[in-house]
């Protein structure tokens, strides 16, 4: 493990090279007490409108956690204050026992190992399909090496086995832009995949697919649990029972309820935002 | 020239007028000059235009066709022959045209003798002293009186007596005028005042006029840059609403004030054809004219191009500004590449005088008035009316006033229209100010577009704020810097700005702003 | 299976490359030795005005490709390169200016208009302008200075679209208006004319002529070389998937602000070098090319050449360019609503430019087969 209080120093947030510097020196996330996310207190708010309410919630390294809550819940906002697009008003977050990610900006983070797939798909549409996965690819992602750099062929061998996994083999010169809304979303997860982050934080991912595919996506999930640390947001509760272990509500940006489905689902105050008051 | 009784004029004197050296003329105008004689007048008025004529020992002009001779202003039986022309030089020229200047302080109309003591104020020569004196002996008008009261003093503070000097420094210190206060200034500068007393007089006065000239100079700058703010206002408000319902940002927009511009230009044209009715108003009836011009035009780029383009905002820049130059092209075709000239109407020239020698032009005041009142109209109808729901509606989300049953696709037209005619509106300020050409709209469509960036994208209020205050910031670094660097200056705080708040001023509640951009 | 490119699209590039290497041929060889070797009388004459014409519209033809490879590529619509391209001429005009010696009206050593304004001295920016080297230095380097800190705060604030044109216009009418005073030293309204030589030949010579002719030349074939290697790159790849999906790019690692920035200074760095080659050949710049609407007309032999293809642009210059000269002298009032005409038609009709036209047509005529 290396020491953490060398990395991220106070006040490089944005811009500079130094978000770059775990390339050159892998830098790996410490998640020695177990957690590989911690977030306290935050609180966001739009001119007045109170988003997050003092959200605190802690993700164990290796975990699945799934989130629910109502529309308007604060699911969203979160993901953004994790993934530094939007700044917390107040409260911090840690990804591991040292990195506060509220001083970081978007690549810094990305880099750092959280991936994140959006609500409503987004892929670079004009690109091919392999050049989606490639691009998403771990790799230095600074304007030099982009530059000079030359596809290896382990990096082939990778896009790959991403394609075939995300069932998107036969369609590697398709333009994505092409694709249907559902291959769109596992060409997205085919993204995360490739970055190999520690994190992956995924927005409604079963939102218009088959239940064929649906299915697909839960074992996919199952199997990168323990390896990754997932936390996913989803408004499908058969899917969330499919892959709950520990669920967490939201409800008007902070948290209601958290266990396992069983207990959610039977806590009165649940029932009561779910069915309306 | 009625006001004093015939009198012959020195025929040496006249003589003299006709002389070769230059030196002897300037003292004969002099002379003549501060005679204050309506004779005189007439003579040196001949004299500048050239139909002074000389033969030896006479000197003779013609009224009409009669010969008159210059010395006892008696009718000629015939002109004399061979005679020659008096001939003056450019600098004889110039010092006639200030002796002829200071002469209209006796003139008969008191807006003549207003207007003569004032440019008189401004560049004061000694050798006009006595004709000063004699003109302040019969003002009645008091506003007058007092402009010739300082020029005098300003004349007088060289004067060899202490006493006087004393009496006029004590006059200037009752100014407020920059002029005055450089003046003064000026002289203790260069330490050429022995007098002790009238030095000190000097500072008090200095204090005086520096206490009153601030607060003027500062209100002052406080109204040109209202006005211009409210010009600029005119012009960014139809393009918040453009750009705030459609998103669009219409490069035409500056052309919309030509067309106003133009409109009133016709609606003027058209009232000088038609001699019975009454000229001044034809300002009156431009107003309707500009805005059903431009607002027309508005509608059919609108319905014929703009309307294609929706989403694809880069594109419709591009749009809109081949449109912009169809139609400063047309301009050219149709009314000449020359700017043409509009009159004031006789109720917004000149000025209004305020205490502390604040000098507020009517025209100005006009216009802000104007602009405050189709500013309030915007406002009620945003606000108040059917079609201002409706705009909002369609400017907060599309889709869904859609499905309420808004026909958004007439609304865009309509708000289009709208805001075109608005700009038309400006234009109708604008010609009262400025020059009317065909690439007028040209010059204000940075600033206007400066006006929306900074108020915060289609937003009113901020259109609003932003407008005064960028308009006030110009005229006051203007002061300072001169209009260049303070346009430069501007420019440079607003990219700056945009750094700090890429939303503007107002930023537009809502997700919508992710979308922006 | 992963071959990048189809055997279609390779079937054209084949093509492509032969009329390329063709129009190379004919612009850079055969027309400057017709143009030295033949007499004016003679039918194969290439003429003073034509080679004057092409030269000027090469260098426009660079200033496509730099614009082509910022909007195209990047997305972003600038309204401002004319100031780069002016920047660059103004920096080559300076060392132009110094060139003329004691051979002025005023036959001093300063450049006329300083004399006309009654300096005694060079200001300090002109120091080391007589070196052709350093004003090579300045043509380069000014302009990326500027484009490095204005693209910076930019981009860092996350200006886009046409907030981020509307600025890049205000920023060269700010320019403008300075360069229209006396007092900043650049000729005010005027601005640099009358040069007399570079390097100690005369700048109206058929040789030189011919040498500037070439350079923009070779200068618009290595801008197209070097802007078809980024876009072929990674760095092109990153490019266009900022501009398409530009948070997707950012929660996978890249940092838009720097590419954004290195494309941005790389098109201004080529658009001053175009300026820099165009002013010898004209012989005159003045602020007049820092207007805004000099440099919107940029975007429109880009959009007629079709954007995010680098030789479209090149051809767009090229047509709008001699339709230019051809009409303002034919039937000059009617040019403006040609070239507005122009702007409204490309955006509406054919937004992929001539390429897409030609598709569409080349589909239409399948379809009657
Ligand atoms: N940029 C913003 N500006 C203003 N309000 C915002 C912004 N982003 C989110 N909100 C508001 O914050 C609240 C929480 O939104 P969020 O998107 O986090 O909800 P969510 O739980 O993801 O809902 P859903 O299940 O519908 O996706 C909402 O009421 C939303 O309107
Ligand atoms: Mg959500």
């Amino acid at each position: 493990m290396w020491s953490h209080f060398s990395k991220s120093a106070p006040g490089t947030t944005s811009g500079g090279e130094a978000p770059y510097a775990h390339v050159l020196q892998p830098r790996q996330v410490d998640v020695s007490h177990g957690v590989i996310l911690y977030l306290e207190e935050v609180a966001v708010s739009f001119d007045g409108f109170k988003a997050l309410r003092g959200l605190s919630l802690s993700i164990d390294d290796g975990e699945l956690r799934c989130i629910i809550g109502p529309n308007g819940a604060g699911k969203t906002t979160m993901m953004d204050c994790i993934t530094g697009k939007t700044r917390p008003d107040s409260g911090s977050i840690f990804f591991g026992q040292g990195m506060d990610l509220t001083r970081m900006n978007e690549p810094e983070i990305a880099s750092a190992g959280i991936g994140r797939k959006f609500q409503k798909p987004t892929v670079f549409e004009h690109h091919t399909v392999f050049d989606n996965l490639e691009l998403a690819r771990k790799q230095d992602k600074r304007v030099r090496r982009s530059l000079t750099s030359h596809q290896a062929s382990e990096a082939r061998d990778q896009v790959c086995e991403t394609m075939k996994r995300i069932g998107l083999a036969g369609h590697a010169d398709l333009a994505a832009g092409t694709l249907s809304h559902g291959q769109k979303q596992w060409l997205e997860i085919g993204m995360l995949l490739m970055q190999g982050p520690r994190l992956l934080l995924l927005d409604e991912p079963v939102a218009g697919m088959t239940d064929d595919e649906t299915e697909r996506t839960a074992e996919l999930f199952l199997s990168l649990a323990g390896e990754h640390s997932l936390i996913v947001v989803e408004h499908d509760m058969a899917f969330v029972a499919r892959i709950a272990r520990t669920v967490t509500v939201l409800h008007e940006g902070c948290v209601l309820a958290e266990g396992s489905l069983d207990v959610v689902q039977n806590d009165q105050r649940v029932v009561e935002v779910y069915l309306g008051r | 020239m009625c006001f004093c009784a015939r009198a012959n004029l020195d025929q040496a004197l006249i003589l003299k007028l006709a002389a070769q050296d230059s030196d002897e003329q300037i003292e004969a105008i002099h002379l003549l000059g501060s005679s204050g004689l309506g004779e005189a007048l007439q003579v040196l008025k001949a004299l500048s235009e050239g139909g002074l004529s000389v033969v030896p020992e006479q000197v003779f002009f013609f009224r009409g066709t009669q010969a008159i001779d210059a010395a006892t202003g008696q009718v000629l039986p015939q002109a004399p022959e061979n005679a020659d022309t008096v001939i003056i030089n450019n600098r004889v020229r110039a010092e006639l045209e200030e002796t002829l200047a200071g002469l209209k302080l006796l003139d008969a109309d008191p807006e003549i003798r207003r207007r003569a003591a004032l440019s008189l104020l401004n560049s004061p020569a000694a050798q006009q002293l006595p004709l000063i004196q004699k003109a302040l002996a019969r003002e009645t008008d008091s506003g007058i009186r007092h402009l010739l009261e300082q020029t005098a003093a300003i004349l007088n503070i060289q004067s060899p007596d202490v006493t006087v000097r004393l009496k006029a420094v004590q006059l200037l210190g009752q100014s407020n005028r920059a002029n005055t206060r450089n003046v003064l200034q000026s002289i203790l500068a260069a330490q050429t005042e022995p007098d002790e007393n009238v030095r000190k007089a000097i500072q008090t006065a200095l204090k005086s006029i520096n206490n009153r000239l601030t607060l003027t100079e500062f209100l002052a700058s406080m109204f040109t840059g209202i006005s211009l703010g409210s010009i600029l206002m005119l012009t960014a408000l139809g393009l918040a609403i453009t750009y705030g319902v459609m998103g669009v940002i219409n490069m035409a927009h500056g052309e919309f004030l030509m067309v106003g511009a133009y409109a009133t230009y016709a609606m003027q044209g058209w009232f000088r054809s038609h001699a019975s009715l009454d000229q001044d108003a034809y300002l009156l009836a431009a107003i309707p004219a500009a805005f059903l011009a431009a607002a027309l035009v508005g509608m059919a780029l609108e319905r014929t191009v703009v309307r294609w383009l929706y989403g694809r905002p880069l594109e419709t820049l591009l749009a809109t500004w081949g449109l912009s130059l169809a139609l400063i092209q047309s301009a050219r075709l149709l009314f000449g590449a020359q700017n043409v000239e509009l009159a004031n109407p006789s109720w917004m020239s000149g000025t209004l005088l305020l205490p502390w020698g604040l000098e507020l032009p009517w025209n100005r005041m006009v216009i802000i008035g104007f602009s405050v009142l189709v500013l309030m109209l915007v406002w009620l109808m945003m606000n108040q009316t059917r079609m201002g729901l409706y705009v909002r509606a369609v400017t907060q989300n599309r889709p869904m006033a859609g499905c309420m049953g808004i026909h958004t696709g007439r609304i865009d037209t309509l708000a289009f229209g709208l805001g075109a005619g608005i700009a038309g509106l400006g234009g109708v300020a604008l010609s009262q100010v400025t020059n009317v050409g065909p690439d007028m709209g040209q010059s204000y469509i940075v600033d206007s577009f400066m006006v929306v960036v900074l108020g915060g994208v289609g937003q009113l209020a901020g259109a609003v704020w932003a407008a005064l205050g960028l308009g006030i910031a110009t005229k006051f670094l203007e002061g300072w810097v001169g209009a260049v660097i303070a346009k430069i200056v501007v420019l440079v705080f607003i990219i700056v700005f945009i750094q700090r708040r890429p939303q503007g001023l107002f930023a537009l509640k809502g997700r919508s702003v992710d979308l922006g951009g | 299976m992963f071959s990048l490119t189809s055997g279609f699209f390779r079937g054209q590039i084949g093509l492509g490359k032969l009329v390329a290497a063709g129009l190379v041929l004919l612009l850079l060889v055969l027309f400057p030795l017709l143009h030295l070797a033949t007499g004016p009388a003679s039918l194969w004459h290439v003429s003073d005005y034509l080679i004057t014409l092409l030269g000027k519209i090469m260098c426009y033809a660079i200033v496509a490709v730099a614009m082509d490879l910022i909007w195209g590529y990047a997305g972003i619509l600038s309204l401002g390169h004319g100031l780069y391209f002016a920047l660059g001429g103004y920096a080559f005009g300076m060392y132009l200016m110094r060139a003329i010696g004691p051979e002025g009206v005023y036959q001093s050593d300063l450049p006329d208009f300083m004399v006309f304004l009654d300096w005694k001295r060079l200001p300090w920016y002109w120091t080391g302008t007589d070196h052709l080297l350093w004003s090579g230095i300045l043509v380069i380097g000014v302009p990326a200075l500027l484009a490095g800190i204005f693209g910076y705060f930019a981009f860092r604030s996350r200006i886009k679209g046409v907030y981020f044109s509307i600025i890049t216009q205000a920023m060269t009418y700010a320019f403008m208006l300075l360069f229209f005073r006396n007092e900043t030293g650049f000729g005010g309204n005027n601005g640099f004319t009358d040069f007399k030589r570079i390097l100690g030949y005369s700048i109206t010579s058929p040789e030189m002529r011919i040498g500037l002719y070439v350079l923009s030349g070779l200068v618009l074939l290595l801008s197209l070389l070097l802007c078809r290697f980024l876009v072929a790159s990674k760095f092109g790849k990153v490019l266009t998937a900022i501009r398409d999906a530009e948070s997707r790019a950012m929660f996978l690692g890249y940092n838009p602000l720097w590419y954004k920035l290195t494309a941005w200074i790389l098109s201004a760095v080529l658009c001053a070098i175009a300026g820099a080659l165009y002013v010898p050949q004209v012989g005159i710049i003045n602020p007049g090319e820092m207007s805004p609407a000099n440099s919107i007309e940029i975007a429109i032999w880009v959009a007629v050449g079709g954007r995010g293809t680098l030789w479209g642009p090149v051809l767009g210059a090229f047509i709008v360019n001699l339709a230019k000269s051809y009409c303002t002298v034919a039937f000059p009032e009617y040019w403006l609503f040609i070239l507005g005409f122009l702007f409204v038609a490309v955006t509406l009709f054919i937004p992929e430019g001539i390429p897409g036209l030609a598709k569409r047509l080349t589909l239409v005529s399948w379809r009657k087969r």
